[in-house]
């Protein structure tokens, strides 16, 4: 355990870089444009709303927040300050609700989402991947062109194509938010169920997309493991090829975890855009009406938050990547 | 060179994605062509469909009037005539009128339109009494039989033109006439008929394909480019050089990319967002991968023989990379461009599907169409010709894609090959 102290401080090092790289870029990219970008949104956010106090309200408070006014490096040391606080300021679009408000409910909506779909799309296409890669002849043959087509849909459109088969043509499963529109949260069954008959779509279009991925991936990086010394000799010894294939897939699988760590970011994006289809009640439904409705606090604070997500997650894979890896915790008794 | 290209042309994956792209960048070049309409004109007015009208041979009502008819006799003309009209609803209370008078379920078919009005006319009774039934839908039954009486009638129409006070007769119109389509002088064939906003959707795809296809084109340009600059800056240069260029790389593989593009779309604004400025700036954000991968290979080359003979032969460095490095990465770079494009693609979808892509009034991108088909909810009206030809033009084109690259794996990589 004392071995690993150097990795993860190493990690942790690169987490901090990071996200203060991203902060950075959150605060500094809008403000970079050509114009001033604040000022417009404030001149757009006037036209367009019938709330003439809230715009007079929003409008004092955005000032006094961000402070458009000052120079930029106290501008950025305000908004460290509120990012701190969780304070995002007012909503434009669903004055008087905060910024923070309205997400806090949709994190939660994202991550039960996108978590385990990741997750579950991860393991099936892997193990369909290492099978392919051993079984070779037509299951190969069927499943890489499936993979490939499959992988190449954007989340969006087999989000599409689910919702109309199973959503529209059968009716089988709802077809827009996270649970019944006839329901209030709570914790009876109604609910519950209700969230789970809303979580099936999405969730499927998000994990069928990450399987054909990570077949194709896997599938090659076995083929390597394949002819590797190790399996021409567990052969000779008779080793039953159930055991084999496992060997091949932990092997594998190592530079897949590092792929997922490296693919999180891409994923989550294609997510978001598929929870818009189904107008479920994450972030990225919150993003889409955040741009409809001009809200930029908003906007800000949600890709902020994605941004950190991926983050985490990514940290959280390659801590764990650690301990799987047999070469680190061999470089680190050095 | 032709030794390489015979060796990819060999790989089955590469020949069949490359025959699809080939063939969509084709319609591309050669639809407008041949079909001279404008892409984004609106032709179709609202009606009770909303702007969208399902796909169909459009002939001009008013025309086929005047166009001289010929007379068919078809036997099951009128049959389908009637099958059209009578409705589902009509077809389940005419079944459970016949149920309540004691005819036996099973010998009664809603689908088959003969039997059910020979039925129909055989038991109907409307003085009859029927127990439970209410006054408004006894009158139902009897206005339900008035019209099928209308419908089983043999006369044609008179067709009337409209006098100072009166109505003149014009002409008539009978049950067996019928037109030549040919000879209408308005027909419009609206393959995948219109979107929300009336477009024809078959000519506008052909141009959002033409303008993703650009997008990809030019983000897949920019991209590799930097990516290719970079990579060789980093990996032949070393030092610090490679070590600021490293940092920012694995920064902007972790952050996700989407973030990126978002605040800087939106930072852009809708006047100022193009076609060509979305291609930009996704290229400007796509590069790290090229950037990683080319620097790799540039390190593993850099001290091979050749490379060092080069330098000891007084090379200058802009030679030796031309000439002694690009070659030997040239695959990958390829396959890294072949990636980019498709990426590219499904990244302005996403774009437009946030509300952040092309100014929409102008042009079409398949991630605008897909856009406005969900902004109308059109997957749950059912209209399914205004996004199933974007999501399979999209598939197709990211298919074709990926399809070739693998195919290039497979010629580059050995261990690889079946």
């Amino acid at each position: 355990m004392k071995g690993y102290a150097k990795y993860f401080r190493k990690k942790i090092v690169w987490f901090i870089v990071t996200f203060i790289a991203a902060f950075l870029l959150n605060f500094f990219l809008p403000r970079l444009m050509p114009g001033d970008p604040v000022a417009a949104i404030v001149a757009r956010m006037a036209q367009g709303q019938s709330n003439a106090t809230g715009v007079q309200a929003i409008y004092k408070q955005y000032t006094e927040l961000f402070g458009t006014n000052k120079p930029i490096h106290e501008q950025f040391f305000l908004y460290v300050k509120n990012v701190f606080h969780g304070d995002f300021g007012f909503s434009f679009s669903q004055y008087p609700r905060t910024v923070a408000n309205v997400l806090k409910t949709s994190v939660w909506w994202t991550l039960g989402l996108q978590f385990p779909a990741i997750i579950v799309g991860f393991f099936i296409g892997n193990i369909l991947g290492v099978l392919a890669a051993y079984l070779r002849g037509g299951y190969d043959k069927a499943l890489m062109p499936v993979s490939i087509f499959v992988s190449g849909l954007p989340a969006f459109g087999m989000a599409t194509i689910l919702l109309v088969i199973f959503g529209v043509t059968f009716k089988l499963l709802p077809t827009s938010g996270g649970y019944g529109f006839d329901l209030i949260p709570t914790f009876s069954w109604t609910f519950i169920w209700s969230v789970i008959v809303h979580f099936q779509l999405p969730f499927w279009s998000i994990v069928l997309i990450a399987i054909g991925g990570w077949a194709i991936g896997m599938r090659s990086m076995s083929i390597y493991e394949l002819n590797a010394d190790y399996v021409k000799y567990s052969r000779f010894m008779g080793i039953k090829d159930t055991k084999i294939i496992q060997y091949v897939f932990r092997n594998a699988m190592l530079p897949q975890i590092t792929g997922l760590a490296l693919a999180i970011g891409t994923m989550v994006g294609g997510a978001l855009v598929a929870e818009i289809i189904f107008s479920y009640p994450g972030l990225g439904t919150t993003l889409l009406s955040a741009i409809r409705g001009q809200d930029y606090p908003m906007i800000s604070a949600a890709t902020l938050i994605i941004t950190i997500m991926v983050l985490v997650a990514n940290f959280a894979i390659e801590i764990l990547y650690g301990f799987i890896d047999p070469r680190i915790k061999a470089a680190q008794s050095d | 060179m032709k030794n390489t290209l015979q060796q990819v042309f060999h790989s089955g994956k590469f020949v069949v994605g490359f025959t699809i792209f080939t063939f969509i960048l084709l319609m591309v070049i050669i639809f407008p062509l041949l079909v001279n309409t404008p892409p984004l004109g609106i032709i179709s007015q609202g009606s009770t469909q909303g702007s969208f009208l399902p796909p169909g041979l459009y002939v001009n009502v008013y025309d086929s009037i005047a166009t001289t008819p010929y007379t068919l006799n078809l036997d099951d003309a009128a049959a389908k005539r009637i099958a059209s009209r009578l409705s589902p609803a009509d077809r389940t209370a005419i079944k459970e009128w016949l149920v309540k008078a004691g005819i036996p379920e099973n010998e009664i078919d809603t689908t088959d339109t003969d039997t059910l009005l020979d039925l129909w006319a055989s038991n109907y009774d409307p003085g009859k009494e029927m127990s439970g039934m209410t006054f408004a839908k006894t009158r139902y039954y009897q206005r339900l039989d008035a019209s099928l009486q209308g419908l089983l009638s043999t006369q044609g129409l008179t067709i009337a033109a409209a006098g100072t006070d009166t109505l003149q007769a014009a002409g008539s119109v009978a049950q067996s006439d019928y037109v030549n389509v040919t000879e209408v002088p308005n027909v419009r064939l609206l393959a995948l008929g219109t979107d929300n906003f009336g477009r024809d959707v078959l000519p506008e795809l052909v141009s959002a394909t033409g303008t993703s296809l650009l997008i990809g084109l030019v983000a897949g340009v920019i991209a590799t480019t930097i990516g290719l600059v970079l990579g060789l800056a980093a990996g032949y240069i070393g030092g610090v050089v490679d070590d600021i260029i490293t940092f920012v790389n694995n920064l902007f593989i972790v952050i996700p990319s989407i973030v990126v593009l978002i605040l800087i779309s939106y930072s852009i604004g809708q006047e100022k967002r193009g076609p060509v400025t979305i291609a930009v700036v996704i290229g400007l954000f796509g590069w790290v991968w090229t950037a990683k991968a080319v620097r790799a290979q540039v390190i593993s080359l850099r001290n091979r023989d050749h490379v060092n003979m080069s330098k000891l032969s007084g090379h200058p460095i802009a030679m030796i990379i031309f000439t002694d490095i690009l070659p030997y990465i040239a695959s990958y770079v390829i396959m890294a461009f072949i990636l980019q494009i498709s990426t590219a693609i499904l990244s302005e979808a996403s774009l437009s599907i946030l509300g952040l892509g092309p100014k929409t009034s102008s042009t079409a991108t398949l991630g605008l169409m897909m856009n406005w088909a969900m902004v109308y909810m059109a997957p749950s009206l059912g209209k399914w010709w205004a996004y199933m030809p974007v999501i399979v033009v999209i598939a197709l084109v990211s298919f074709s894609l990926n399809l070739m690259n693998t195919g290039l794996d497979q010629v580059y990589n050995p261990a690889l090959r079946e």
